[in-house]
């Protein structure tokens, strides 16, 4: 496409329908009529989904066919899919930076799900800002920045672990930060793992040995994270270290991996907890691991699944609690053919996959006996009974237990938000780490630069958390291997001829990025383009408008603020 | 006026018959964009007033460009960065505070009501606040009624104020105070001492009158210069249209003429008239 003639604005708008996301909220239809006439707009078009490989190539076609030199996308956030977009546009032949991203999804149809007509007003307003903008765009080159070849992983239990040795034996250099005073995590405190009771120990001494193996992998325990700084390629992390001597230790490292893991719930003050006769899965794993002879001993041991989960308080499912359950009723079973077992479980029992449904099949051939209960008619533990109302049979019956072993889910950290606030990423309602899309980025934060795996994200299991930590360690590995990281040309620039050398840019530019230097035509403000990081408060201070900040000039942005109203 | 956090509650729109105020959002690309963005993967729902302008930090927000808003007669404008000390750009948003700061005193002088202007800080995860936070300013901007109505002032000449507030939010002066306040006053939370020239740390006391004085006095002149913008006017008409001394106006007018913003036209009898550029 001939761009150079970028005087005559031809703008194209893509309007997404996101299934019914967008398309089941708003009038589309309408807001595509109206889009029809705005000013430069030549061509539109109402896409099922703008980001399938239909909708892409309806971009493309668009721009080719219309001779398009602006191209907007009114669909979700520009956090997640502008790349996505702007590619494309580059694969036709336009400048990416002619591109527009308009959200009427996170911040309208999701969020305005019972206002369809002021809803859709809302959309055509944002469209109507988007195409003000998308006007005074101007064509742009990326910049590349270096990355520091090195990894930072968070965490040390078995998702870190495998992180931190798959990046390791690709020749990168990874320093693994772990706040014990040992590695393992969770896995420590287990003793077989389901579905092929496999040694917990061993895997966990199995990896931990690979790790050691090598020399680029750095192991700081009793170490922890309290400072980062810097962006994608050139982080700078503060560790305080408190073991074997305290110190403070900088890192520069390129990317950062986050698997800091979760915690079992304790179940305090529910079905009688005591840690003696009633007791979690982990309590009870951990007696498998070193009081066997003791547990042979017990005859009646019963269950209770989705203990403090599922609930008002914690809305989710852990996901991994029905497989330990059925993991750890066998393998009593095996210590004890005789042992009566029960696992009383709500409405669900959560067995995916073919493996585990054999594993299930297994557990009740063994005559484990599995009983369901309602919400509505939970369980009531008794000192010798567990109560519980049988829907099947219509009446209560009275399960005697010598063991109740309550089945809690894994938990955030409470100090998760302090390494999030840290990182500059977001939490969930329950303090997971939140990934930047749940579909197509699931191992990336919205942050360039940062990844997540493990249970800090989410409950999973050990087969889960490695796969997890590998694909982590193939996303960080990206950058570090490129060596260097494309980044949008945001930057600052001075118009020397306006400039007047006041040097108020140089003292609200918090990167220290603009410097007042002698030129021919006197001293003038320059921006120092690999330092400056784009946040425009040079822009709003220049009392002579001679600072042009790409991307979000002043123009751009006053446009924007005009067309709030139609 | 500040978002109390505590028991708001997000009422549905209200009834058609009641004003629905128009509210433009500045929201910086990693703090409130995202948490925007989680308020809607989490689908809280929340009123539909509000217009979003998304920049990189919430320092790019220059006051002209604030003032333009209510230039255009919008009923609110919220800005909303990152929370302090979390700032993406290290201590950006200090600056922000010290424009929102400059744009707030503007908005009294011009007699536009400052709670129609307000700054807050979301997180990439607090989308629920977020979705509290816009049904609160939308409740708060309600509350005073459409632009110019608390104000007691019609609703255009107030858009001629704000673009006189404008105007004097593109004096030098202006910019520099607000640009330089951090550097003169120091900032604690971010370890910065202030200092002036002769090394001495200047009073935030003293920065405000001496703020508040040169507010005044570039509202006044940027209100001069668009009177006598297309007729010219002699010093008696300025000072008799804007209620001012002779005196004070001859002041101005001479400050103006010297930064060349202001010309003595041709004298025609003998009075002397001046025209603004």
């Amino acid at each position: 496409m001939d761009q150079s003639n970028l005087l005559e604005k031809r703008v194209g708008v893509f309007i997404c329908h996101c299934g019914t996301n967008i398309g089941g909220f708003l009038d589309v239809e309408d807001i595509e009529e109206y889009t029809k006439g705005l000013p430069d707009v030549v061509f539109t078009q109402r896409n099922l989904y703008t980001c399938s490989e239909e909708g892409l190539s309806q971009i493309k076609n668009g721009i080719k066919e219309h001779n398009l030199n602006r191209v907007i996308v009114a669909s979700c956030t520009p956090r997640t899919h502008e790349p996505l977009f702007k590619r494309v546009c580059s694969e036709a032949g336009l400048n990416p930076y002619l591109f527009n991203f308009v959200n009427i999804r996170e911040h309208c149809s999701w969020v305005h799900m019972h206002e369809r007509k002021q809803a859709t007003k809302k959309a055509k307003d944002l469209i109507r800002m988007g195409v003000a903008r998308v006007r005074l765009l101007e064509p742009e080159e990326d910049i590349e920045i270096d990355v520091e070849p090195a990894c930072l992983v968070i965490g040390g239990g078995i998702a870190g672990l495998t992180a931190s040795t798959s990046l390791a034996k690709r020749g990168f250099k990874v320093v693994l930060v772990e706040r014990d005073a040992t590695l393992g995590g969770l896995l420590r405190d287990l003793y077989k793992l389901y579905p092929i009771c496999e040694d917990a120990t061993n895997v966990l001494e199995g990896r931990k040995r690979e790790g050691e193996s090598y020399p680029n992998l750095e192991i700081l325990t009793s170490s922890e994270v309290k400072e980062i700084k810097g962006f994608v390629g050139n982080y700078e992390v503060t560790v305080d270290i408190q073991y074997p001597r305290h110190g403070i230790r900088i890192i520069k490292v390129g990317v950062i991996i986050v698997a800091t893991g979760a915690k079992v719930l304790i179940p305090e003050g529910l079905y009688g907890y005591d840690g003696k006769r009633i007791i979690t899965q982990l309590e009870l794993e951990k007696r498998l691991k070193e009081e066997r002879e003791k547990l042979k001993r017990l005859n009646n041991i019963v269950m209770i699944q989705c203990v403090g989960a599922r609930g008002d308080k914690r809305a989710y499912c852990s996901k991994v609690c029905c497989m330990v359950a059925i993991k750890n009723a066998t393998l009593i079973s095996r210590l004890n053919p005789e042992a009566k077992i029960y696992i009383i479980y709500r409405d669900i029992i959560q067995v995916h996959g073919t493996e585990y449904e054999d594993y299930y099949r297994e557990a009740r051939d063994a005559g484990i006996l599995f009983v369901r209960y309602h919400p509505e008619n939970e369980p009531v533990v008794s000192d010798e009974y567990v109560k519980i109302y049988d829907e099947m049979l219509g009446e209560d019956i009275l399960i005697p237990y010598d063991l109740l072993v309550l089945s809690t889910p894994l938990v955030s950290w409470e100090d998760a938000s302090n390494l999030a606030k840290m990182l500059k990423v977001p939490l969930d309602e329950n303090r997971f780490f939140l990934e930047a899309h749940v579909k197509l980025r699931p191992l990336d934060f919205a942050t360039d630069g940062i990844y997540v795996c493990g249970t800090c994200h989410w409950p999973v299991s050990v087969p889960e958390a490695v796969s997890q930590a590998l694909g982590a360690a193939a996303r960080a590995s990206i950058p570090m291997a490129n060596k260097k990281v494309r980044v949008e040309s945001i930057i600052s620039e001075v118009d020397k001829d306006k400039c007047i050398a006041c040097g108020l840019c140089a003292s609200v530019c918090p990167y220290k990025a603009i410097e007042i230097k002698k030129t021919e035509g006197g001293k003038k403000a320059e921006v120092i383009s690999a330092s400056c990081k784009g946040c425009g408060s040079c822009g709003a201070s220049c009392p002579m408008s001679a600072i042009t900040m790409h991307q979000f000039t002043d123009e751009q942005i006053l446009s924007q603020v005009k067309a709030v109203l139609p | 006026m500040r978002f109390p956090d505590e028991g708001v509650s997000i009422k549905d729109e209200g009834s058609k018959t009641e004003f629905s105020p128009k509210i433009l959002s500045f929201l910086c690309n990693w703090c409130s964009y995202a948490g925007a963005d989680l308020a809607g993967v989490s689908r809280f729902q929340y009123p539909t007033n509000t217009r979003v302008i998304r920049v990189m930090c919430s320092a790019r927000v220059d006051p002209i460009m604030i003032l333009e808003g209510f230039v255009q007669g919008l009923d609110g404008i919220l800005v909303l960065g990152c929370h302090l000390g979390d700032c993406h750009y290290i201590h950006g948003n200090y600056f922000t505070i010290k424009r929102v700061k400059l744009t707030h005193k503007l908005l009294k002088q011009a007699g536009i009501h400052q709670d129609r202007l307000y700054l807050d800080w979301v997180s990439a995860a607090e989308g629920e606040r977020y979705a509290k936070m816009i049904a609160w300013f939308i409740d708060e901007v309600r509350k005073l009624g459409p632009f110019g109505e608390v104000e007691g002032i019609d609703a255009e000449e107030l858009k001629e104020r704000a673009k006189v507030a404008q105007g004097a939010a593109r004096s030098d002066k202006l910019r520099w105070l607000a640009g330089k306040e951090i550097d003169l006053c120091g900032e604690e939370r971010i370890g910065i001492q202030g200092k002036n020239v002769y090394g001495e740390q200047v009073s935030k006391e003293d920065y405000d009158i001496l703020m508040n004085e040169n507010v005044l006095n570039e509202y006044t002149r940027s209100g001069i210069i668009s009177l006598i913008r297309e007729n010219p006017l002699s010093i008696k008409e300025i000072a008799s249209k804007l209620k001012m001394c002779p005196a004070e106006v001859l002041q101005h007018i001479s400050i103006l003429e010297h930064a060349g913003v202001v010309f003595l036209t041709e004298e025609e009898g003998r009075t002397p008239r001046y025209i603004g550029v």
